[in-house]
């Protein structure tokens, strides 16, 4: 709930809010003054020793000063009801006080921040301070001339114009009353522009470039993952894969030389072991990194993995050439993913797959023929891959009703890199 | 033990282990080695200053690892029509052998997955059958491809897929015809019928032979 929220309830009159807003208005009044006085003084000071260098880094500092002053002030947009709101800085790459401070003033989160304290210092706090001389004070002293009328037999009202008699004086009370609930109205309305002001200025306008911050380093993060995947089938490729082909060689050639006999025997099963043992280096390795998708693209790897699927796969695939590596690469686990759940789940006889490159978009389409009912909470792989693909800005969406049929379909905008392919 | 027939063979494989192993295994089948390289450049240099009977090359080499010695082995059979090339492979998938059987007329070339290096024999007699201009496509990679049951495969008949397999490995008639125990005959007349079935002109039957197994590895 915000003061502006408030306003607009019943009981506003009653409830702790028109208090709040005049709490929030005198505070920043009293605070502001207070950040007029201290960056002056923090001015007249560093420019006074300038000259003997030791004022300079005074001088540095007031340029920091908007860094306090906004962290009081967005702790102070609580009383209005905004909030809790965070800092928008970043963290230092590094500890201690050189990476903090060479973080700090490159970021613009610092600078607006000094804005916002200039802007305290000189306009807004007197603003505030008249707000709540006009809407409170105003009408507390229409309230409070029966009292003096009573004490000294005349009173003046506002110092406009002077009460005579109980009548007057007792109207201009009542009208004291109306405008002070008039007042608190104005003052919340007064209090919620200015609470909503400085949140704007100290927090969400970083909004965006945090966004932006947060999707570059998921992005970086799936192409680590991505280059990790790739280094790893490089390391089992040219080390273990060789030595074992090695391995059977040797094996091979000793089982040509070696005499029938239980020797031979122990050979013939050492060579077989190896031999599958390579078939299985062989299948894991594709399983990290396929390399037929990098030679030769995505529609060479889905034929692939629907020549493997144990459900048929009707594919029709028509695309223009090379697709950028990591589209390729996560359509490509898409497709893996949905036909390994088919076989595992779906019950389904037939599969397909279908897709194409259109309107500057990768769209595939998996479908099945199975009784549907498919969860892509239900511990899939889907959520990860949705994950991966939303990160190219692309969109993974599964409609699978009880019944089926399960039809998944991926999107992602992308430019063939070799439209000749 | 001799060959009957030694070959020069030059030889391209960028894992040095792999590279004295095979030529070891070579030498001792009675074929030469005359140049044994670890790029697909060098390969390039080497069978123009060789002109060898048949190369061995590996798929993956530098310098970018990625298919650099299929590419050469496309290459050279481009220059050097009929150059028998024999290419050891890791990779189980169809597009790679395509690629290569795509290259020439299709004979005199060989897709042997590097497993098959273990079976010394086999991989020597596949070596000599593509030396001699036959077509060998691995049997791992053959088995692969039957497990689908797509079109236009879908309309041959198991035995014609058996025989096709069996064509696919560079077996000839009268071998298909033992594996399968059954008359070289019936062999040659489930071949035309699978010709047909594949909608492949007529041709001699060499050629043919290979066209199907082209239409095999593409469908």
């Amino acid at each position: 709930m915000t003061v502006w929220g408030a306003l607009g309830e019943r009981g506003y009159l009653r409830s702790a809010w028109p208090w709040r807003a005049a709490a929030y208005l005198l505070s920043g009044a009293l605070f502001g003054a207070l950040v007029l006085v201290a960056v002056l003084g923090g001015l007249v000071v560093g420019g006074a020793l300038a000259v003997l260098v030791i004022g300079l880094p005074l001088l540095g500092l007031t340029a920091l000063a908007g860094i306090p002053v906004a962290a009081v002030e967005r702790h102070r947009l609580r009383l209005a009801g905004l909030g809790p709101v965070p800092a928008r800085h970043r963290t230092p790459g590094a500890p201690g006080l050189p990476a903090w401070l060479a973080t700090r003033l490159r970021e613009p989160a610092t600078w607006r921040e000094l804005a916002y304290a200039v802007l305290l210092g000189t306009l807004l706090w007197p603003l505030d301070a008249l707000a709540v001389a006009c809407a409170a004070g105003g009408p507390l002293a229409l309230l409070a001339v029966p009292a003096l009328f009573a004490a000294d037999g005349e009173a003046k009202a506002v110092k406009l114009w002077t009460v005579h008699s109980w009548p007057a004086a007792c109207a201009v009370a009542a009208l004291g009353v109306v405008l002070l609930a008039a007042g608190a109205y104005a003052l919340g309305g007064y209090a919620g522009a200015r609470a909503e002001l400085a949140r704007v200025l100290l927090g969400a306008g970083d909004d965006g470039d945090r966004v932006t911050e947060l999707v570059r380093s998921r992005v970086r993060l799936v192409d680590a993952f991505e280059a990790e995947r790739r280094r790893i089938e490089r390391d089992l490729h040219d080390g273990a894969q060789q030595r074992l082909v090695a391995l059977s060689m040797t094996l091979g050639l000793a089982r040509l030389d070696a005499p029938p006999g239980p020797l031979a025997d122990q050979l013939a099963r050492a060579h077989d072991e190896a031999g599958r043992a390579l078939a299985e280096l062989r299948e894991l390795i594709h399983g990290i990194h396929p390399q037929v998708l990098t030679d030769y693209g995505l529609r060479a790897a889905v034929a692939d993995a629907a020549d493997r699927s144990p459900v048929p796969v009707d594919l029709a695939l028509d695309l223009p050439g090379r697709l950028p590596r990591p589209v390729e690469s996560a359509a490509y686990f898409v497709v893996c993913e949905a036909l390994a759940n088919i076989a595992k789940h779906s019950g389904a006889r037939r599969a397909r797959v279908r897709g194409g490159h259109t309107d500057g978009r990768l769209v595939l389409e998996i479908g099945d023929d199975g009784h549907g009912g498919a969860d892509p909470a239900g511990g899939s792989g889907l959520t990860g891959l949705a994950d991966r693909v939303s990160v190219l800005d692309g969109r993974l969406s599964l409609s699978s009703p009880p019944g089926g049929p399960t039809l998944l379909r991926v999107e992602i905008p992308c430019r063939p890199t070799d439209p000749c392919g | 033990m001799p060959a009957d027939r030694p070959l020069r063979i030059v030889l391209a494989e960028d894992s040095v282990l792999l590279r004295e192993g095979l030529t070891g295994l070579l030498t001792r089948f009675g074929h030469q080695v005359a140049a044994a390289v670890g790029d697909a450049e060098a390969l390039v240099t080497a069978v123009a200053e060789h002109d060898p009977d048949v190369v061995v090359t590996d798929v993956r080499m530098p310098p970018g690892l990625h298919d650099e010695g299929l590419r050469a082995a496309v290459e050279l059979r481009a220059e050097r029509p009929g150059l028998p090339v024999l290419v050891l492979s890791q990779y189980v998938q169809r597009a790679y052998a395509a690629e290569l059987l795509d290259s020439g007329d299709g004979t005199g070339v060989g897709y042997l997955l590097k497993d098959r290096v273990g079976q010394v024999e086999e991989f020597v007699t596949a070596l000599a059958e593509v030396a001699a201009g036959g077509t060998v496509v691995d049997p791992e990679v053959v088995r692969q491809l039957l497990r689908r049951r797509r079109d236009p495969l879908a309309r041959l008949t198991p035995r014609e897929r058996e025989v096709l397999a069996l064509v696919a490995e560079g077996r000839s008639n009268g071998a298909i015809a033992r594996a399968l125990v059954v008359s070289e005959a019936a062999v040659g007349k489930h071949i035309g019928s699978i010709l047909t079935k594949l909608d492949l002109p007529p041709a001699d039957d060499t050629h043919r032979r290979v066209l199907a197994v082209l239409a095999f590895l593409r469908a």
